[in-house]
């Protein structure tokens, strides 16, 4: 579970014109995981992917894929590499069936007529096989360059931006398809603006911003380091100054004495925890209250707090 | 994976081939329609009233130069369309991300436009059998001489596609420079019959050598040798590789 399959050691690329899109990128993928490499527009993660995929010329640095140096083992590598690009790019007046042919052999392997039916009923694109891709929904667009990417029965699949533009239910199908590969052994890096995703799928998560990762984790040790639970308590009766009852809790009153604000925790529970204790504080001192709305920090919450922290450093 | 991708290769071709089918009023039907009226014009109306040239009746005279006519503009247009529609979709993507290299790209993508403009050839040729009696001095030559010309030409092509950035740029050089050189190159015409200095300085379109050097397998005999068609033939062949092993090896409009 842990060899690695891909390493990226000080991965730079500089565009025609100064544009620096990464910047000394180090970054190693796990055999077998789902990795979430999650950034605002324009933090580099296509020119990350492109750069392993061979669509990007690197700058500087090295690319690792299965043991071998990408910039001499190419071929060997990216027969074992798929890549489901952002936008919905394919000859759309091809059949289905015969793109995604095309694609198998594109990458060397030989025709299989059972195994692209297969991967065409895993993605419901069976009916559909007879049909020219400009007939299809932008759905089941996205479900063939998916088909295409797995033609080739690739060990390292690159996922960009996989449901943008999908409505929800399209996109939790999509989410039970991405972990039906990975029960096949499929290793997984995906790029999305839906943090949802990451949090409902990755097991680690990279954040990169401006070119470079800020930050690489397990998605759970993530949660529990810069995770926090907030909780808010609605009073009765408005208090003039906090009780010391409760003063030993990371919790400050509101301006108008109306609501107690508790801030903790650290994304394990410990945080709904104290919040528990506090409500019993409150109640062993006398202190009514009429409500209670607690939230967990998201991944979304920690991805926001950290490009702030950038911005402020910068 | 081994050194050669065969299977690569082979999908390319063929999916070129298919294009070339899907779109077979365009690339096949078209071209014979205008090339039918070439003959009905300038073989049959003008040409019977035009002597024999070089002992070659008119009509019969202009093939070779008719058939380089379609065979330049054909095999251009379909080699830099075979290139530059998938970059200007974006689904060049899936070519720069297999396992396919220069020579896999060359020979699927010029070996089919080089094919169509084989098959073009030979419709054209059976087309003229309506309208002209013709022999070939020099069959296997003549093959040998078109597939030469249609490889140059389609790598010439696949060079144009790469270079192009937009749809007009694809159609200036078929348009505004092969087929004004191809009709002044000696198509309707022996370089003989021009007046001095027109006859010295039309020996600086290389189109006539092209022209000339079909001619020759056809009639045994053109307003050039055999020997320098081919060699210029082959040293454009070879500047086409060479530039397209430079963009390939820098990335140049491919990778950015």
């Amino acid at each position: 579970m842990h060899d690695p399959i891909l390493e990226i050691s000080g991965l730079t690329k500089v565009y025609t014109g100064g544009t620096k899109a990464l910047e000394d990128v180090d970054l190693t993928i796990r055999k077998g995981e789902i990795f979430a490499l999650l950034g605002p527009n324009g933090a580099g993660k296509t020119t990350l992917i492109g750069a392993v995929c061979g669509l990007v010329r690197p700058t500087g640095g090295t690319i690792r894929a299965f043991g071998g140096d990408m910039a001499h083992d190419w071929r060997s590598a990216r027969a074992r590499i798929g890549l489901v690009p952002q936008e919905l790019s394919t000859d759309m007046f091809e059949p289905v069936e015969r793109a995604v042919a095309y694609s198998r052999g594109l990458f060397g392997q030989p025709h299989d007529k059972a195994r692209i039916e297969e991967i065409l009923r895993s993605l419901s694109l069976w009916d559909k096989r007879k049909a020219q891709i400009r007939e299809l929904s932008g759905g089941m667009k996205r479900r063939v360059l998916i088909a295409k990417a797995l033609a080739h029965e690739p060990e390292l699949l690159f996922l960009d931006e996989p449901t943008a533009g999908v409505d929800v239910e399209l996109r939790k199908d999509m989410w039970r398809l991405i972990a039906a590969m990975r029960e096949r052994g499929v290793t997984i890096i995906l790029t999305t603006h839906y943090i949802e995703e990451a949090e409902e799928m990755a097991d680690r998560v990279g954040i990169i911003n401006k070119g470079r990762i800020l930050m690489v984790d397990e998605k759970a040790a993530m949660m529990a380091r810069l995770g926090r639970t907030e909780a808010r308590i609605a009073l009765a009766q408005p208090l003039p100054q906090l009780p010391d009852a409760i003063a030993r809790f990371p919790v400050e009153l509101t301006a108008d004495g109306m609501a107690l604000v508790y801030r903790g925790g650290d994304g394990t529970g410990k945080g709904r925890a104290e919040v528990a204790g506090l409500t019993k504080a409150l109640v062993a001192a006398g202190i009514d209250y009429c409500g209670i709305d607690i939230h967990d920090s998201s991944l979304e919450d920690i991805f926001v707090g950290l490009l702030g922290q950038q911005r402020e450093a910068a | 994976m081994t050194a050669f991708n065969l299977r690569g290769t082979w999908a390319i071709f063929t999916r070129e081939l298919m294009r070339a089918f899907r779109t077979a009023f365009q690339s096949i039907l078209s071209p014979v329609l205008t090339t039918s009226l070439y003959f009905i014009v300038f073989g049959s109306a003008i040409g019977g009233r035009m002597p024999a040239l070089g002992g070659v009746e008119y009509a019969a005279f202009i093939i070779p130069g008719l058939l380089m006519l379609t065979l330049l503009g054909e095999t251009t247009s379909n080699a830099s369309f075979g290139i530059y529609m998938p970059r200007f979709t974006g689904t060049i993507y899936e070519l720069l991300s297999a396992p396919v290299g220069v020579a896999e790209t060359l020979i699927g993508f010029v070996g089919a436009a080089a094919m169509k403009s084989l098959i073009l050839a030979a419709i054209i040729l059976f087309t003229a059998s309506f309208f002209v009696d013709y022999h070939i001095a020099h069959p296997l030559l003549a093959v040998g001489f078109i597939v030469l010309v249609s490889a140059s030409f389609s790598l010439f092509g696949f060079i144009l596609g790469i270079w192009a950035d937009s749809f007009e740029k694809l159609g200036i050089i078929p348009m505004l420079i092969l087929m004004p050189l191809t009709f002044l190159g000696g198509t309707f015409y022996s370089i003989d019959m021009l007046p001095a200095p027109w006859d010295k300085i039309a020996m600086a379109n290389p189109i006539v050598y092209l022209v000339n050097g079909l001619r020759w397998t056809f009639y045994g005999a053109s307003d050039v040798s055999i020997g320098t068609s081919l060699g210029l033939t082959l040293g454009f062949l070879a500047i086409c590789v060479a530039v397209i092993a430079f963009i390939f090896r820098t990335g140049w409009r491919l990778r950015e």
